[in-house]
């Protein structure tokens, strides 16, 4: 059989499931039921964010008036700005944020799933009662308000804070020198913020992980490290990747850790649409800098579904 | 590599800790009698009890509350039936459909955002009357709730046994006294989850909400944001804490449920 057929045979064997007091249901009368119950909310979806993203594409093809107006008037000048030419000869700013977007979002992930192991295998170790409520404790900072874990890093990392003092005279740090704001504060707070997203799939390939592997691996003499190497890593890869595009993905777009704990030097995408959105009132520039944060998610969920064979499933904290 | 090493639960501890790390410090904070700085000078509640007579906090609050209440009412009605749709009917594009849904869960929220800001910009155009506040940021939270309670729903409605329906049938009950009596019980706990997840959601909200508010239709995320830039006060910390506790609160209720309804079934 052909895998069209198979498909199709699939699909005709789902149809037939769906019997409706003792009668299948044909497909006309799931349709329009489907149309009723799903039709008012899949509406709401198209009309509030499809629509408004069809105009985000169509504004980053028009000008920009004197006084920051929108001027309908069809143009490549955003995009080409975004590739370095801007009003004053090559100016590379733009791609500079992309790539710095894109390697904080790459960054975050990696330190994620090395933070991000460790628990998933301690909590995959414990008794089955334990389990649901450390799994919980994972998830509680998730569901706690972003803005609130990020400005904590002021108050953890300020230059006349313990924290700061204890490093200087462990002399890890130089007098003046600081972690907030700049970098490492940005970094912290990404793989603080970011990190339930990495344990949670994880932890649901480790908890299928067949151990018998491991331990056949380890009769014949591997070190621990070829045990990881060869035996673990290739059944906890589904996981691992899960955890690196859901954690990849929303860091590259971030905006607010950025704006509170990078200082002014610091810019992503999310604060570079803010900026044209805002104080420099060019909304097609930041229509066009939206479409390529957009272009960057759309390419991390195909390149995802490629890797994973298109089994990809939306799972929740 | 054993299945407990000691070496990886400390590992595992440590991550925890940091984790918790930034929540600890602002409760920690909250109690700290300096007006100025990170330095410890004595415990007080006093920035608690100066929250009563603080009137943006007030209004700020009371904006939250009615904001995720009325959006998270519209986004279950709407979030549960497409659920039930989702999962008892096929019919054409059913997945396109579904990526449709993902694209809220997936956006980055800036883009959303802006999107909103140029919609509602554009609406304000044609339609006198129309402005920024309260009615938009409604729309814009119900927009991203509605996908997230579909999920969670969906994903309870996959764990019953459709027998159960069948049976009911079978005993001569009409469509309507199936639905009444056991889809729609069955269904409850994932409503209330997912109900709940969409709530906090709206509670959190801080960029979506930041670009599609008005004058005079502050939340606490915009009114905390405000007062971080300007340079934190004690009061604040006070204020978050408060905003955690409910958080939490929440969280565990949905993990309790959740643990409930997997041991009855």
């Amino acid at each position: 059989m052909s895998e069209t057929t198979v498909q199709k045979s699939a699909r005709r064997r789902r149809i037939r499931r769906t019997v409706h007091f003792g009668e299948p249901m044909p497909p006309g009368a799931q349709t329009f039921r489907a149309a009723w119950l799903c039709g008012p909310a899949l509406t709401w979806v198209t009309v509030f964010l499809l629509v408004p993203l069809v105009f985000v594409v169509a504004l980053s093809f028009a000008e920009r008036g004197d006084s920051g107006e929108i001027v309908w008037r069809f143009t490549w000048e955003n995009y080409s700005r975004l590739l370095g030419n801007g009003a004053l000869g090559f100016d590379s700013v733009q791609r500079l944020i992309l790539a710095r977007s894109v390697g904080v979002g790459l960054a975050t992930a990696a330190i994620c799933l090395l933070a991000g192991l460790p628990v998933a295998f301690f909590i995959a170790g414990l008794p089955r009662r334990w389990k649901s409520a450390a799994l919980t404790l994972v998830v509680i900072p998730f569901w706690t308000n972003l803005l609130i874990r990020t400005y904590a890093w002021q108050l953890l990392l300020d230059p006349q804070g313990w924290l700061t003092e204890m490093l200087a005279t462990a002399g890890l740090l130089r007098a003046g020198e600081s972690l907030y704001p700049g970098w490492p504060a940005v970094m912290l707070a990404m793989v603080c913020d970011y990190l339930p997203f990495m344990v949670l799939p994880l932890y649901a390939s480790v908890e299928k992980l067949d151990w018998s592997l491991t331990e056949a691996a380890a009769d014949l003499g591997a070190s621990p490290l070829r045990v990881f190497w060869h035996a673990v890593l290739p059944q906890i890869r589904p996981g691992m990747i899960a955890g690196m595009v859901l954690v990849a993905l929303p860091a590259t777009g971030q905006f607010v850790i950025p704006d509170l704990l990078g200082g002014a030097k610091i810019a992503l995408l999310g604060n570079a649409v803010q900026q044209q959105f805002g104080a420099s009132r060019d909304w097609p520039f930041g229509s066009a800098i939206a479409v390529v944060a957009l272009l960057v998610m759309i390419f991390g969920l195909w390149l995802h579904t490629r890797v994973t064979d298109g089994r990809r499933e939306v799972s929740l904290p | 590599m054993s299945r407990r090493s000691p070496m990886n639960a400390l590992a595992a501890l440590l991550v925890f800790a940091f984790l918790y790390a930034p929540l600890a410090v602002v409760i920690v904070y909250s109690f700290n009698a300096a007006r100025h700085g990170v330095g410890w000078q004595g415990f007080t509640v006093d920035w608690y009890l100066r929250l009563i007579d603080n009137d943006p906090a007030i209004a700020a609050t009371i904006n939250t509350i009615e904001l995720a209440c009325t959006s998270t009412f519209f986004s279950v009605l709407l979030g549960s039936v497409l659920a039930y749709g989702m999962s008892r009917y096929e019919f054409p594009f059913k997945r396109l459909f579904q990526h449709v849904l993902h694209v809220p869960v997936f956006i980055p929220d800036i883009v959303m955002a802006v999107a909103l800001l140029l919609f509602f910009s554009v609406l304000r155009k044609w339609l006198a009357g129309f402005e920024l506040g309260m009615t938009t940021m409604t729309l814009a939270h119900i927009t991203f709730q509605i996908p997230f309670i579909a999920i969670v729903v969906r994903a309870r409605m996959a764990d019953c046994d459709p027998q159960l329906e069948e049976a009911a049938a079978d005993l001569g009950a009409g469509p309507w006294m199936t639905f009444r009596h056991i889809t729609l019980p069955l269904m409850v706990p994932g409503i209330v989850a997912g109900g709940l997840l969409a709530f906090t959601l709206s509670l959190d909200d801080f960029v979506v909400s930041f670009f599609t508010s008005g004058p005079g239709s502050t939340t606490l995320p915009i009114l905390i944001y405000s007062s971080v830039k300007r340079g934190l006060t004690p009061d604040i910390n006070a204020l978050a804490s408060l905003i955690v506790l409910v958080s939490v609160l929440s969280v565990v209720t949905v993990a309790w449920l959740r643990g409930r309804t997997e041991v009855k079934s």
